[in-house]
Formats: C-alpha cells, structure tokens, sequence
C-alpha cells in the first residue's frame, strides 16, 4: 500500500515539477513548485524520515518559497499586477494545482486514519538525526552556520539600496 | 507501512528525474527567477537521493546531509533573491541573455 501512495506523491511531484518550469507566469510556476515540495515531502514521510518531511514543508515550501513570493510581488507592482491578482482568482488558474494539493492531502487523510501508525516501523527518528548532528557531524553545523552568515550579508549588502530607499535618504 | 518495501532504485529513478528537470529548466529557461527555481528543484532532488540512501541503510546520516543541503539553499536564495532585485534595478530586466557581460 505505501508503495501505491509513493508513486501518486512521486507523480504529482514530478507533474507539478514540469508545470512549474513550463510556465510563463513567475506567481503560476511558484504554485506548482510549491506542490512539487508538497510532494517530496509526502515521499520522505514514506520513506521514513519524518524530520525531513515536516523541516521540508516547514522551511522549504515555506520560508524559502516566501523568499520567491516577496521578490514576485516587489518586481511587478502597480496596475499591472492588480490585473495579475484579479486574474489569479479566476478558478480556471488555481484549478490543477488544488488537484495535485487535494491528491496529496487525500493521501494524508488516509495515511492518518489508517490504524497503523502513519511512521513507518524502521523510520529513522529525529532523535536519531539529532545525536548525528551534533555528534560526528557538529563540524558540518559550524560550517553551515558560517554559509548562513555569509548568506545574510550578502543579501543585506545587495539589498542595501532597498533598505536605504525605504528609510527615505539616498547613499 | 514499512520503507524497505520501496525499492531504493525507484526512489532513485524519482531523483533523477527530478534532477534531470530541474538542469534542463536552467539551460532552457533564460527568466533568472527561473532559473534560481531550476536550482532550487535540483537542490531537492538531490536531498531525495541523500534521504532515500539513509533510508536504505537505516541512517541518520541522510537527514543530516538533508539539513545542510536545506541550509545552502537558504543561503543560495537569499544572495541570488537579492541579485535579482539588483539585475532588475541595473538593466531593468531579468533576462538572463542581457547580462552575460560581466561588467559594462
């Protein structure tokens, strides 16, 4: 049975995947990649690594696609995108990514009401991905911790013209 | 529900496909928003591979890799979100074609 539901989440991960990078719209591709790493989610719950699943949904469809979102709307505003967003509440735009969502939450709500427990039997627990973590691997969080440093000053150093032009003086 | 019923090679094929995707999206797609996304579909590809592996063998290890490749997509993203909004201020443009020159 999780072998079914592997591939329908592998399905939809891999339609939603081509949609996403066949779309002329920015906002309609974010959508389909958003249900794409619904997608990948649903698979590493199947595949044991319920971390993975939940830190996948939480910060890569979440906080990262954000990111995509702000820059879409900073790049097109005014009449523009108001037109986009009327657009964008007709029902024929969001119809096949609500299809590839309600599949992936279909699978969810049978996973949960299934008396089995939804984890599978030899899933590796984040207890587990813990200890690793900060045991042998600390070095690798010290590291990514410099990269994410790095990351933010670089941003802040080329976002600094939009920052300056919002506190209302030029430099 | 058990993970071994899954072949590893499966997961892998998924992986690859994924993978696949997201590098000819990059070459194909001159749109820079696009092309960060192709990245992004790539990086996740990628995980899938680490945490279908770490599944197979019962480690942790493949979450943990999952966590840095998080971590450096975090990072990716933030600077090339905000070399967007630079490239749109310069050249009034995303269009990748328009700035293959590095300086001018």
């Amino acid at each position: 049975m999780s072998l079914a539901l592997f591939y329908l989440a592998a399905a939809v991960a891999v339609g939603a995947t081509v949609l996403a990078l066949t779309r002329a719209n920015a906002a309609h591709a974010l959508i389909y990649l958003i249900v794409s790493l619904l997608g990948v989610a649903v698979l590493f719950f199947l595949l044991g690594a319920p971390f993975a699943a939940a830190l996948e949904v939480v910060a890569y469809a979440g906080a990262i696609m954000v990111l995509f979102v702000f820059v879409i709307m900073m790049l097109n505003l005014g009449e523009e995108s108001q037109r986009e967003e009327r657009a964008l509440l007709n029902f024929r735009h969001w119809r096949l990514p609500g299809l590839l969502t309600a599949l992936l939450l279909a699978e969810l709500v049978y996973v949960m009401g299934n008396s089995v427990s939804p984890i599978p039997s030899d899933a590796v627990l984040p207890k587990q991905v813990a200890l690793t973590l900060f045991g042998p691997y600390v070095l690798g969080v010290e590291l990514a911790s410099m990269l994410l440093l790095a990351g933010l000053v670089g941003a802040y150093h080329l976002g600094q013209h939009f920052l300056a032009r919002d506190r209302g003086y030029n430099n | 529900m058990d993970t071994m019923l899954i072949p590893l090679e499966h997961v892998l094929v998924v992986a690859s496909i994924l993978f696949a995707l997201g590098l000819f999206g990059l070459m194909f797609r001159r749109n820079i928003i696009f092309m960060l996304m192709s990245l992004e579909v790539m990086l996740n590809a990628a995980a899938l591979a680490f945490i279908a592996a770490g599944a197979h063998w019962q480690q942790a290890d493949g979450q943990v890799m999952f966590v840095f490749i998080l971590a450096i997509a975090a990072a990716e993203v933030s600077v090339g979100l905000g070399l967007v909004l630079q490239m749109r201020r310069q050249m009034q443009t995303l269009d990748m074609n328009t700035a293959i020159r590095l300086k001018g």
